[in-house]
């Protein structure tokens, strides 16, 4: 694995120094297109929009990554078996360090990883993913993710990426400059009498303003595909169980919906196409990755052990080509290990997992969970500002219930269904004072339950939370919970 | 005094070469000790999440206290056993009784209901799994490193600094390779 990121590292410098190279020379000619003798000028404006576009990426990109996705940050009692898988595959690859992990508001199949460096790494899957996906095949979309971190791969299509958009943008300004520009600036010209140089300068710049940007995508998109690739093989070996993500893409390519937050910047970073349709891949050259069903049918001629070179040799058959794709440093030295035989999960319901998906999203976003004595729950969004609604099956009163003093609930002073406002109490930080002086709440059952601090703030409790109280976010009281 | 020099030329790139060589070799075994504590940690979780287990289920169980009582058995010597073969026998043996006891846990629907049992059920699953995959990191660690000992000309440096090959951490039978699996249908 280790010899894999360094012969990754040593392509990725001769690609990056082709792209800057391309980016350098479009500076210059454009410089001298402009004016004779600013060629060096123009090099320096290209490259200082480089650097602090790199800046930015660097520093900020994967912030910029996930707000843009509307990803949301969740924890491990939100959705324990995401968590575990991650931490499965943190360890599987000897990372580390834990990544964060987010969820995405969205039906679509699809995940991405995020972040410059495996000690400050993202993951992030929708929630469509999560409620579709068996175990073993989450795990092989998190250990393909996981490889796209470890590999630094999201480090360097960021890098990559920027420098593509600089060159873009560049091209662009030009472009626009000309044809706003163009009448006064012959003139001007014509005036000094710039010649016959300036003229083929400006003709080398006009066409190289319009293929500089195309090659540089090409040779960027070329890089996205061939990772694409490395990573499966990556997710095979380190899960030993290829069919696991063999499944999950063939899940992926048989469904519709299409992820609304991705534009072409971030769609390197998923793990197939946002932009795909189902079934229609093209296998051209304008494409962030592979086609999705030449993937699965790698990874199923696998076979009995999985190691790289079974994947090359796989890669090799299925793509009728002579030379593999998996670096050849990381061929050596390896010995193949048997492929691990599939967990044998109790198949969930699929009508459950998708629920459960679909409550943790509105728990990140925010909705009040009501459980009814009648077995409803009540799904309240977060701009729902009364205080009771009623049950639609069995009409019952309910409202947000509110923490309760241990004392008071004991005397039975303030019983529940009682019509109380929230107690906005200007909280006093409950010291380590003895529990008589706590809050508590009543827990109905294992679903997601939300009650109301005495605060103000809404609090969720999570169907994993064996935890026996909660801690405001907002004023850091404690809430004990009482189980019914 | 030129064969002076290109003498000592020589033997700087000599030493630098051992330094570099030997450097190697201990990030290795580093790398080895780092990815053993990895399984300690899970073993650790594990021998953690089985009283808790048993404690959920006893009310559940009343008839199967021998199964209970060997699954306890079991997880106290593999809580004890120390180094890297004693350790993988005793938690082979905590694997076949773990194994036994869910084949027992198929005839109490009751205890599928219970919500602290299906989180420790889903704990205990994935601590199974990241055991197995911290033991596939640390065997991947071991075999890198026993190479480097045993390839020339690397061999003469570990030999020189007595660097002893690792053990790999294995489950004594090929049929308990895996982790066992824990199934709850």
């Amino acid at each position: 694995m280790w010899e894999q990121i360094r012969s990754n590292k040593r392509r990725s410098v001769t690609l990056v120094i082709l792209i800057a190279f391309i980016l350098v020379v479009l500076g210059f000619v454009i410089g001298e297109a402009m004016q004779p003798g600013a060629g060096p000028f123009g090099v320096a404006v290209a490259v200082l929009i480089w650097i602090i576009m790199s800046l930015v990426a660097y520093f900020q990109g994967d912030n910029i990554l996930l707000a843009v996705s509307g990803a949301q940050e969740i924890e491990k009692k939100d959705h324990p078996q995401l968590f575990n898988v991650v931490e499965e595959m943190t360890i599987a690859s000897g990372v580390g360090a834990m990544p964060r992990v987010y969820i995405l508001n969205d039906m679509a199949l699809n995940a991405f990883a995020t972040g410059r460096n495996p000690k400050k790494s993202a993951v992030a899957v929708t929630a469509g993913l999560l409620g579709r996906l068996k175990r073993d095949e989450l795990q092989g979309v998190i250990a393909h993710e996981m490889s796209h971190v470890v590999n630094r791969d999201v480090l360097f299509m960021t890098m990559v990426g920027v420098m593509l958009g600089s060159i873009v943008m560049i091209s662009e300004i030009f472009l626009r400059g000309l044809r706003f520009g163009a009448g006064s600036s012959r003139r001007y010209r014509s005036e000094r009498g710039g010649g016959q140089g300036q003229a083929i300068m400006m003709l080398v710049a006009v066409v190289l303003a319009i293929l500089a940007p195309m090659i540089a995508q090409l040779i960027y998109l070329a890089i996205s595909r061939r990772r694409e690739y490395l990573a499966d093989a990556n997710a095979a070996v380190l899960t030993r169980y290829p069919e696991g993500l063999a499944s999950a893409l063939e899940a992926i390519a048989g469904d519709d919906h299409v992820l609304e937050h991705a534009n072409k910047v971030t769609a390197p970073m998923f793990i197939a196409n946002p932009f795909a349709k189902a079934g229609r891949f093209a296998a051209g050259l304008t494409s962030t990755h592979p086609p999705i069903d030449e993937r699965i049918r790698i990874l199923r001629s696998i076979g009995g052990s999985v190691s790289f070179q079974q994947y090359d040799a796989a890669w090799r058959t299925v793509r009728g080509r002579e030379r593999g794709v998996v670096p050849s440093s990381a061929l050596a030295q390896e010995t193949a290990q048997p492929v691990r035989p599939a967990s044998e999960e109790g198949e969930q319901d699929k009508r459950q997992r998708m629920r459960e998906a679909g409550d943790l999203l509105r728990k990140v976003n925010q909705f009040i969970f009501l459980p009814c004595a009648c077995g409803l729950t009540l799904k309240l969004p977060p701009d729902f500002k009364k205080d009771k609604v009623s049950c639609p099956r069995c009409h019952k009163e309910l409202e947000v219930p509110v923490a309760q003093l241990a004392t008071a609930a004991q005397l039975g002073e303030l019983m529940a269904g009682q019509t109380q406002p929230p107690l906005r109490v200007a909280a006093p930080r409950v010291s380590q004072g003895p529990a008589a002086a706590g809050l508590q709440i009543t827990r109905q059952g294992n679903q997601w339950q939300s009650f109301r601090c005495s605060c103000g703030n809404v609090l969720h409790l999570s169907p994993n939370d064996i935890d026996p109280e909660v801690t405001c976010p907002s004023c850091g009281q404690k809430t004990t919970i009482v189980s019914r | 005094m030129t064969p002076m020099l290109v003498l000592l030329a020589i033997l700087v790139l000599l030493v630098i070469w051992v330094i570099g060589i030997y450097n190697g070799l201990v990030g290795l075994r580093n790398q080895v000790k780092n990815a053993w504590a990895q399984i300690d940690v899970q073993l650790k979780r594990r021998h953690d999440l089985i009283p808790n287990l048993i404690e959920t289920v006893k009310g559940y169980m009343v008839h199967e206290r021998q199964t209970l009582e060997n699954v306890t058995k079991a997880r106290n010597l593999a809580a004890q056993a120390s180094g890297v073969a004693q350790q993988s026998q005793a938690e082979g043996n905590l694997n076949r009784a773990l194994g036994q006891f869910f084949v027992v846990v198929e005839a109490y629907p009751d205890l599928k209901a219970n919500q602290n049992f299906l989180a420790l059920q889903e704990e205990l699953t994935s601590t199974e799994n990241k055991i197995g995959f911290a033991r596939q990191f640390y065997n991947d660690q071991v075999m890198q490193f026993n190479n480097k000992i045993q390839m020339f000309p690397s061999n003469i440096i570990a030999g020189a600094f007595s660097f002893q090959a690792s053990e790999f951490f294995e489950t004594e039978d090929a049929a308990e390779r895996e982790a066992p699996k824990v199934s709850f249908s």
